[in-house]
């Protein structure tokens, strides 16, 4: 038995051998010769981004399967009345979207300044909406309408509860996403910069296609 | 940018605090083996709650002294009250499945060898991998937590399965022992838990998908790797179903909901609504648990047991030195199981009043799992067939996952079933089944890995012949606690039960517990020697050298145990599939995936794109 292979080195070693085959693709490119290469390493966030929404979104079906099935289930389910607020909160979150998309476009364009302005912009968007789904709850407290009140109210103050939880590690991110632009110099993005962005962008217009979601099928699936 | 230069967090130096190398570290090497530790805390306890659980059921009546001192509420006088055996079986079940079953071969085994096996530094995102772990313990804390703030209970936790049907867990302490408060620990435990396990999933998926080496393309990773990636996505998918259920359950407990406490209830003595320890509640469904419940439960079978069957493809072809027979047959077995993991899960509920129409689809679906299953094992004894076997510990436990795979997964077809299932269900031939296919397969599977890889892990080999003498009474053990079970289950023996000394047509089958519980007694104590022969190894084995068992995949590469960033700078290019064993005209009878100038032209169909 010839010896075995046991370093590193002789292995990655380029070498003219006759008959071996060609490294395949790995469908990111990188070269082992190097540990990072800028765009791979960037990659994974939009990648990671994209495997958490599978989740949260799976968690959201889940919620949404229970909430027609126990619509359907029982004779029990009185439907509330729809806060008005929740028409600023929809144009409030929609409009944040709108300026998230600016912020990344900025970024892209690596313009720092405008990408810093218009995630402050977007940030404040985000506290405004979440105050709108706060004064509905209020508004539905004053009503004497509250969690354990009847399906429907439990539904609505859990699946604006736990959209609002998501939100808020979203703006998290946005306020985290400002304070590195502040100390951000003119010139080229760095890759990773710009991926951080692109995630953050993708997870805010997944909020965003969720509140519009939520809201449809809790006022008008009832 | 200042941070290009150290851009990411493994490009550091290793770290050389004692906190930041074996406690908050960021290396997927320590975090897995952090989860194995985890694992083999968690399963001494919930084997000694089996261990009480026999000793109940043999001699039901017999006081036991030392219970006496520590339970004095639960076993008054040393003879254990039903209520303490239930909340046993609770316990038993919970801690098994989830902090056993899912950290062992996913957390731990998962952790520290996908990056290794893809040629990876580390994982995608080694912060989130140290908080995945981190969470997990929280999850396992409360759980034990559970146990003791259900003491004044008169238990040792929560009542009500490791599946917590409604309403019994949705009504809080007025529906009796085992109600209170450690329900609702145990609730919250199984949520953080599932929190730690969806980090956990994002960040296998995304290093697969994105940290490959050079040359690593999807069909040259190990079998290992696929079973790890497809139990990563069932893991995404579920748990979040799980999270969601376990939040309106909660919510029924302690904010007097009504998503599943049906309306009218009378529970212990008090109507819905006429007491305020007993809120009203009206127009809930118990159903709806079960099916959100069981959505994630399904797929849970097989995030046990997916890295067990990708354990032992690995370590069957090594021993065997032989290819993987049907190496791309195996990849979409993996899939196709996982697929169909997901459209099974009423076969779980078959009593529980589902229309016949539903009861079909659900039957016929379980059953055409047993398509892939059968792929697998055909494939596992194709890959054993005419090889030059080496008996390793390692390869005995992998052969017994095969048998315990095959014989647990034959029974699956008589009680998937739904015509069948309805007269079983409810009686011993389910434990006995599931815990030979998922409970001790698994067990198996993770045997086999932790004998395998022990080597590359630590640096030292563990003891073969105590391997081979555990090996050795565990599995005849395993066979003589579970077989008898499904003698039991068609007897009529219903499960869950305390003690049979009232039903007069069980009192022939009493030998034959006996014989359950001295088995289990005998193979729970040769577990020590287990535990002995790891801790012992670790420092006094037998030193092993970098690729110990000849074999072909990356971590076999590189040192044992491996450096800090796995590949000491260079990151390896692949050439060759990975289960070259005995190719033709090959100056050894393995080539390994980094091997330059062979020659491969058998037609393993792996060896590359294209065919």
């Amino acid at each position: 038995m010839a010896t075995m292979v046991t370093g590193t080195k002789p292995v990655t070693k380029k070498s003219s051998g006759s008959g071996s085959k060609a490294p395949g693709p790995n469908g990111n490119g990188r070269n082992g010769h190097h540990f990072f290469e800028p765009d791979s390493n960037a990659n994974r966030y939009r990648i990671g981004m994209w495997v958490a929404l599978a989740s949260i979104a799976m968690l959201f079906t889940a919620l949404s399967s229970a909430y027609i099935v126990r619509a359907g289930s029982s004779d029990d389910w009185v439907s509330i009345a729809m806060p008005k607020v929740l028409l600023l909160s929809t144009a409030l979150i929609l409009i944040s979207s709108y300026t998230m998309e600016i912020a990344r476009r900025n970024l892209k364009a690596s313009l720092v300044s405008g990408y810093s302005r218009w995630l402050l912009i977007t940030t404040v968007l985000g506290l405004g909406f979440l105050a709108s789904q706060l004064v509905a709850w209020k508004h539905l407290a004053r009503q004497g309408v509250y969690l354990s009140s009847n399906p429907h109210s439990s539904f609505f103050y859990l699946l604006t509860a736990v959209h609002a939880l998501h939100l808020g590690c979203g703006l998290l991110a946005l306020i985290f996403l400002w304070v590195r632009s502040t100390m951000m110099s003119a010139g080229k993005v760095a890759p990773r910069r710009q991926a951080a962005a692109d995630a953050v962008t993708i997870y805010w217009h997944f909020m965003d296609a969720l509140w519009i979601y939520l809201f449809l099928l809790l006022f008008l699936w009832r | 940018m200042s941070d290009e230069t150290h851009d990411g967090v493994h490009r550091h130096p290793a770290p050389t605090g004692f906190i930041r190398k074996y406690i908050f570290s960021l290396d997927h090497k320590v975090i897995g083996i952090q989860y194995i530790l985890l694992a083999l805390a968690a399963v001494l306890v919930g084997m000694t709650m089996s261990l009480l659980m026999r000793l109940k059921l043999s001699w039901p009546d017999h006081s036991w002294s030392l219970l006496a001192a520590l339970f004095p509420g639960g076993a008054p006088n040393g003879v254990m009250n039903p209520e303490f055996y239930l909340s046993l079986v609770t316990m038993h079940g919970t801690i098994m499945v989830f902090f056993v079953l899912t950290t062992a071969p996913q957390g731990g085994f998962g952790n520290y060898f996908l990056p290794i096996q893809i040629g990876a530094e580390d994982m995608a995102f080694p912060l989130l991998n140290m908080m995945s772990f981190w969470v997990t313990l929280v999850g396992f804390v409360v759980i034990l937590a559970a146990i003791f703030f259900s003491g004044a209970e008169s238990t040792v936790g929560p009542i009500g399965g490791w599946t917590g049907y409604a309403p019994l867990s949705a009504l809080g302490a007025i529906a009796g022992p085992g109600q209170g408060m450690g329900m609702n620990l145990w609730i919250i435990s199984i949520a953080i838990f599932c929190v730690g396990s969806l980090l956990g999933a994002l960040n296998f998926i995304t290093t697969l998908l994105n940290m490959r080496t050079k040359g690593m393309s999807l069909m040259r990773m190990p079998l290992t790797c696929w079973a790890w990636f497809t139990t990563a996505v069932l893991a995404l998918l579920s748990f979040p179903v799980l999270l969601g259920g376990g939040i309106l359950l909660l919510l029924d407990r302690v904010a007097g909901t009504s998503f599943f406490i049906p309306g009218g209830l009378y529970v212990s003595g008090v109507l819905s609504g006429q007491n305020p320890n007993f809120p009203l509640h009206t127009g809930g469904s118990p159903i709806l648990w079960q099916h959100l419940f069981w959505f994630f439960g399904h797929p849970e079978v097989y995030i046990a047991i997916l890295p067990g069957m990708g354990a032992t493809s690995h370590i069957l072809a090594t021993f065997a030195r032989k290819p993987v027979f049907g190496y791309r047959a195996m990849v979409f077995a993996i899939f196709a199981i996982g697929l169909l993991g997901f459209f099974v899960w009423g076969h779980h509920m078959f009593i529980s009043g589902m229309s016949p129409y539903s009861a079909i689809a659900f039957s016929v679906l379980t059953l055409s799992i047993g398509v892939p299953s059968a792929v697998k094992t055909f494939n596992w004894l194709g890959t054993l067939w005419g090889g030059r076997i080496r008996f390793t510990t390692a390869m005995l436990f992998a052969l017994g996952f095969v048998s315990l795979f095959v014989a647990g997964g034959i029974s699956g077809l008589i009680l998937g079933q739904s015509s069948l299932d309805l007269a079983m269900h409810d009686t011993y031939i389910v434990p006995g089944h599931f815990h030979l296919v998922m409970g001790v397969a698994s067990i198996f599977g993770m045997f086999a890995a932790l004998y395998f890889w022990f080597p590359k892990m630590f640096g030292r080999h563990m003891n073969e012949s105590i391997g081979k003498f555990h090996f050795w009474v565990t599995f005849i053990g395993v066979y003589c606690i579970f077989i008898p079970m499904h003698v039991m289950g068609l007897v009529g023996m219903p499960r869950r039960y305390s003690q049979f000394t009232e039903y007069g047509f069980l009192d022939k089958l009493h030998p034959l517990v006996l014989f359950v519980s001295i088995s289990a007694i005998i193979t729970i104590t040769v577990q020590i020697v287990f535990y002995f022969n790891v801790i012992w190894s670790m420092f006094k084995g037998q030193k092993a050298t970098d690729n110990p068992w000849e074999a072909t995949t990356l971590e076999w590469i590189t040192s044992s145990p491996p450096p800090h960033d796995n590949f000491a700078g260079v990151l390896p290019v692949v050439y060759h599939g990975p289960y070259e064993f005995a190719v033709p005209g090959a100056p050894n009878d393995y080539v390994m995936q980094t091997d330059v100038g062979v020659e491969v032209t058998s037609g393993n169909g792996h060896n590359g794109h294209g065919h």
